[in-house]
C-alpha cells in the first residue's frame, strides 16, 4: 500500500448548474440594447471615414437625413434623401424638419441636431441645398455622422 | 426537470443577439451652420483678406488653398493651425459672448505657444487674431463629398490642436472631454473662450469647372 493513497475523493467536475443562469443574464443585456432598425435605408451608405469626431450628448434631439445614391435602379441614378421611410424633395425638408421638431419638448426644439449619413459618392451640390433648407428651417445643429478612421486606411 | 439544454437554448439566442446587434454611433463632425438669412437685409461683411483662409474645390477634387493649388489634404491641418494663432495683429476690442479680446487670448497661452507664435509667426501677411479669423470653405457643386469630409476633418484637427494645447492637452485628450463632468466643461470652456470655431461653408458656385 501507499502512503500517499489519495484521501480526497472530492468530485473534479466543475459545477455548471449556474451557467444558463449567465447566458440568460447576457441575453437579456442584448435584448435591452438592442435597437431593431426601424427605418429601411433605400439609398448606398458608403460614408468617408475621419478622425476628428465628437460624440453627441442627447441622443433625442438627433434625427437622421440619409443622402445617396437609391438602392433601386428604377429610382435613377442620382442622388436622393431619405426621411425616415421615405424619399423627400429638397423643398420637403422645412416642412420635414418642423415634423420632427413637433415631436420634442417646447423647450428643446431650437436643440435639434440633424445627422446626415451621406454616401462618399454624393456630389456637394445637393449637401449645400440641404444646408440652405436646413438654415431656413432654423435647424442650425448639423452632424455630419462618419465612422471613425483606424490605422489601416492610413 | 432536465435543465441542460437551457443553457444551449440561451447559447443560441446569445449568439442571435449578438450578431444582430447594432450598437448606434452617434458620432461624427459637427457644425453649427449660421442663421437663416432674411432677404431684405444685404450682408455687407468686410473682412480683411488675410483673415480669411481660403479653400476652394473644384468640380475635379483639386484644391486651391490661399491661392495656391495643393495636392496633399493632410497638409491643411499644419498651415490652419498656423493660421488660427498667427496674432499678427492681436487687437483690444472685445469680442464675442465672453467679451475677450486678442490680446487677453494671446496672453492666456501657454509658454511654448507664445514662443512659436513671435519666433515663427506673427506674420502681418496672415491673420490678426482668432477673434477675427475666418476658415472659408468654398466646394463647387460637382465636388465629392469624400474630399469635403476630408478637409472639414483637417479643420476640425486644426481646431482641436489649438484648443488642445491651450490647456495641455493633446488634440485627442481635448476632443474626449466630457461636456457633463464639470471639471472638463471647465476646461473645454476655458480652451474655447476668445477662439471661435469659425468655419465656414461657403454657397458654392453653380458654373465653373
Amino acid at each position: 500500500m501507499s502512503k500517499f493513497k489519495k484521501k480526497s475523493n472530492a468530485s473534479q467536475d466543475i459545477p455548471t448548474a449556474a451557467l444558463p443562469d449567465i447566458i440568460f443574464m447576457l441575453l437579456f443585456f442584448f435584448m435591452v440594447t438592442t435597437v431593431l432598425r426601424e427605418t429601411e435605408i433605400k439609398v448606398k451608405q458608403d460614408i468617408p471615414r475621419a478622425e476628428q469626431l465628437v460624440k453627441l450628448e442627447k441622443k433625442k434631439l438627433v434625427t437622421y437625413l440619409y443622402v445617396g445614391e437609391p438602392k433601386e435602379e428604377q429610382f435613377g441614378t442620382e442622388s436622393l434623401i431619405q426621411a425616415n421611410d421615405a424619399f423627400i424633395g429638397i423643398d420637403g425638408i422645412v416642412q420635414w424638419v418642423n415634423q420632427e421638431k413637433d415631436g420634442l419638448p417646447e423647450a428643446e426644439r431650437d436643440q435639434i441636431t440633424i445627422s446626415l449619413k451621406v454616401d462618399k459618392e454624393t456630389k456637394m451640390g445637393i449637401i449645400v441645398d440641404i444646408q440652405t433648407e436646413l438654415r431656413n428651417a432654423n435647424a442650425r445643429k448639423i452632424m455630419y455622422a462618419t465612422p471613425q478612421k483606424t490605422d489601416e486606411d492610413n | 426537470m432536465n435543465a441542460g439544454s437551457m443553457a444551449d437554448i440561451a447559447f443560441l439566442l446569445l449568439i442571435f443577439f449578438l450578431v444582430t446587434t447594432q450598437i448606434a454611433t452617434n458620432k461624427g463632425l459637427t457644425l453649427l451652420l449660421p442663421p437663416k438669412q432674411e432677404d431684405d437685409e444685404p450682408i455687407e461683411v468686410k473682412q480683411q483678406q488675410r483673415n480669411i483662409f481660403k479653400i476652394q474645390v473644384n468640380s475635379l477634387d483639386r484644391l486651391l488653398v490661399e491661392d495656391e493649388p495643393l495636392d496633399d489634404v493632410s497638409k491643411i491641418g499644419d498651415m490652419v493651425y498656423d493660421f488660427i494663432i498667427n496674432f499678427g495683429n492681436p487687437g483690444d476690442v472685445k469680442r464675442g459672448s465672453e467679451k475677450v479680446s486678442d490680446r487677453e487670448t494671446f496672453e492666456s497661452l501657454p509658454p511654448t505657444m507664445k514662443n512659436y507664435i513671435r519666433n515663427s509667426l506673427s506674420s502681418k501677411e496672415s491673420s490678426d487674431g482668432p477673434g477675427t479669423a475666418i476658415v472659408s470653405l468654398k466646394a463647387d457643386r460637382g465636388s465629392s463629398y469624400e474630399i469635403f469630409i476630408d478637409i472639414l476633418d483637417q479643420l476640425n484637427a486644426a481646431y482641436n490642436r489649438v484648443y488642445g494645447e491651450r490647456v495641455g492637452l493633446t488634440a485627442e485628450e481635448f476632443r474626449k472631454l466630457n461636456r457633463n463632468d464639470p471639471r472638463d466643461l471647465d476646461l473645454y470652456d476655458r480652451a474655447r473662450s476668445g477662439i471661435p470655431k469659425a468655419i465656414s461653408i461657403a454657397e458654392p458656385t453653380k458654373v465653373g469647372g
